[in-house]
């Protein structure tokens, strides 16, 4: 019955959002400034993480092919699957569910520990349009980060695989030309697209409606990762149902 | 004005104000008493339209809050100012973000105007040289004058101030407590003030209501207050040492 109030008041948060929204002179700036601290202070993380998971998927793959009839340019084949389908968008958006989700949640949070949401809103401000919808529209610029996660995760195959003389670099190459098929790219980005609303509302929401101290803020921003990570997981299994299926 | 009737407010099954009335007067400041649990919070936070009584009417100068369209209330809003226990200054704006945040939200000022009105505030709370520095850079005496700033920079009708002078030294207290007697008068605010504090009952207390278990047990002055035969009252204001003293010395004085 709690899980289900819950949903209830996530959509009537997403709704609140919406309304009365704040003066786009003040609205820029907050944009600006959350487009800087969720999607490019993110990505010092994520070009890490996507070059050692791409080179780790080629390895595993040129270990796996013993049988000499596969090809192998079958390496990159699987490592562009591998980075585009799944990787990238689904693995480096739990990632971001931990760093950016938690940010939004303890920064949210701490805020309505401190009062200053009370001060929002006895002030007459939507509080909800105020704090949310800039993490929203930072957000509408994460596929941007995941275009560089998938580059740098393919990049990180092909050195991996190349300087770790498993293949060829024309082999690889032509891997990554093997039966392509550019809806997969779009199936990505929508999933992507996704994803990001649900890293930037879920953690919000937990963030603005907790109750409680310092304490709380913490245990706030683990639920909200809980949550989030859950939610992309069953979503990842829905898009790809209803897309790829 | 601000005139409340009969109001309740529960949360589940704790009925936390069981029927208050009491009036709060213009250019007056207006204070709210009790212990701990006693549902001061809740009665402010329901006179700041935060919480929303179940039963009862607040008329804000005759308006019924309950009344209200929600673009009147958003209106009635920006006519209250708000001082909180914790100041709850936005703390990634500096102190003059914090007190030109209210006139970038809600007018169309210049902005030289606006720098104008913000310079008159701060200087108004005797803050002349902390412009540019961050809420975490200053004193707790120093964040409450810009949260009062802050407050008043709309020239509110109403002022409610949460615990303003808590976490303070006796003298920064009377300071603050100070200030917000003198801008309630030269600007003719009806001020609601939450306090525990026994000095700022004696210092500022022009109407004082005490609250017992969600229910008004007393009303009257400060000069009132320590002639009061109200048990409830008496418990309250000389459950301190020093007020035991002064109300002994005031019936031996009396004899």
């Amino acid at each position: 019955m709690n899980y289900l109030a819950s949903i209830g008041s996530y959509a009537i948060m997403i709704i609140e959002v919406f309304k009365k929204p704040t003066k786009w002179r003040i609205m820029k700036p907050l944009i600006f400034k959350e487009i800087d601290e969720l999607i490019f202070n993110s990505l010092g993380i994520i070009i890490f993480i996507s070059f050692f998971i791409g080179g780790v998927v080629a390895i595993q793959t040129a270990l796996n092919l013993t049988n000499p009839i596969i090809p192998k340019n079958l390496i990159a084949f699987t490592t562009r699957q591998s980075v585009i389908l799944e990787f990238s968008p689904t693995f480096v958006s739990i990632i971001m569910a931990g760093k950016v989700g938690s940010y939004i949640t303890s920064s949210i949070g701490t805020m309505r520990v401190t009062e200053q949401i009370d001060a929002l809103e006895v002030m007459g401000v939507n509080a909800l349009n105020y704090l949310v919808f800039p993490k929203i529209v930072a957000m509408l610029f994460y596929p941007f980060a995941i275009a560089i996660s998938m580059y740098v995760g393919i990049l990180g195959g092909w050195m991996a695989g190349v300087f770790g003389g498993f293949l060829t670099s024309a082999d690889f190459v032509a891997g990554l030309q093997l039966e392509f098929i550019p809806y997969h790219v779009t199936y990505a980005f929508i999933k992507t697209l996704v994803f990001a609303l649900v890293i930037a509302t879920i953690p919000s929401f937990h963030g603005f409606f907790m109750k409680g101290g310092a304490l709380e803020v913490g245990k706030a921003s683990t639920t909200a990762f809980v949550w989030t990570s859950v939610t992309i997981i069953i979503l990842n299994y829905i898009l790809t149902q209803l897309l790829l299926g | 004005m601000i005139e409340v009737e009969n109001i309740h407010k529960s949360f589940g099954d704790a009925h936390v104000l069981k029927g208050i009335s009491t009036t709060f007067s213009k250019g007056k400041t207006n204070l709210i008493i009790g212990q701990s649990g006693s549902g001061k919070t809740v009665f402010l936070k329901c006179l700041l339209g935060l919480f929303t009584p179940e039963e009862g009417v607040i008329r804000y100068d005759g308006k019924d809050y309950s009344k209200l369209s929600p673009e009147e209330r958003r209106n009635l809003r920006q006519e209250m100012g708000m001082v909180f226990q914790g100041s709850a200054l936005f703390d990634s704006m500096t102190v003059e973000g914090n007190v030109r945040f209210p006139l970038e939200m809600f007018t169309k000022q210049a902005k030289s105007e606006m720098q104008d009105r913000v310079d008159f505030v701060l200087k108004r709370v005797n803050l002349v040289d902390a412009h540019d520095r961050f809420p975490a850079e200053i004193s707790g005496g120093m964040q409450k004058r810009v949260a009062i700033a802050r407050a008043i920079v709309m020239n509110p009708k109403y002022l409610f101030c949460d615990e303003p002078n808590s976490g303070l030294d006796p003298k920064t207290a009377i300071l603050i407590d100070n200030l917000i007697h003198e801008i309630t008068e030269e600007y003719d605010i009806t001020t609601v003030i939450n306090t525990h504090d026994m000095n700022s009952v004696m210092e500022i207390g022009k109407k004082i209501i005490f609250l017992k278990d969600g229910l008004k047990a007393w009303e009257g002055t400060n000069k009132e207050i320590f002639r009061t035969d109200n048990e409830a009252v008496t418990n309250f204001v000389y459950s301190s040492d020093l007020f035991k003293k002064v109300r002994q010395m005031y019936i031996e004085e009396r004899n």
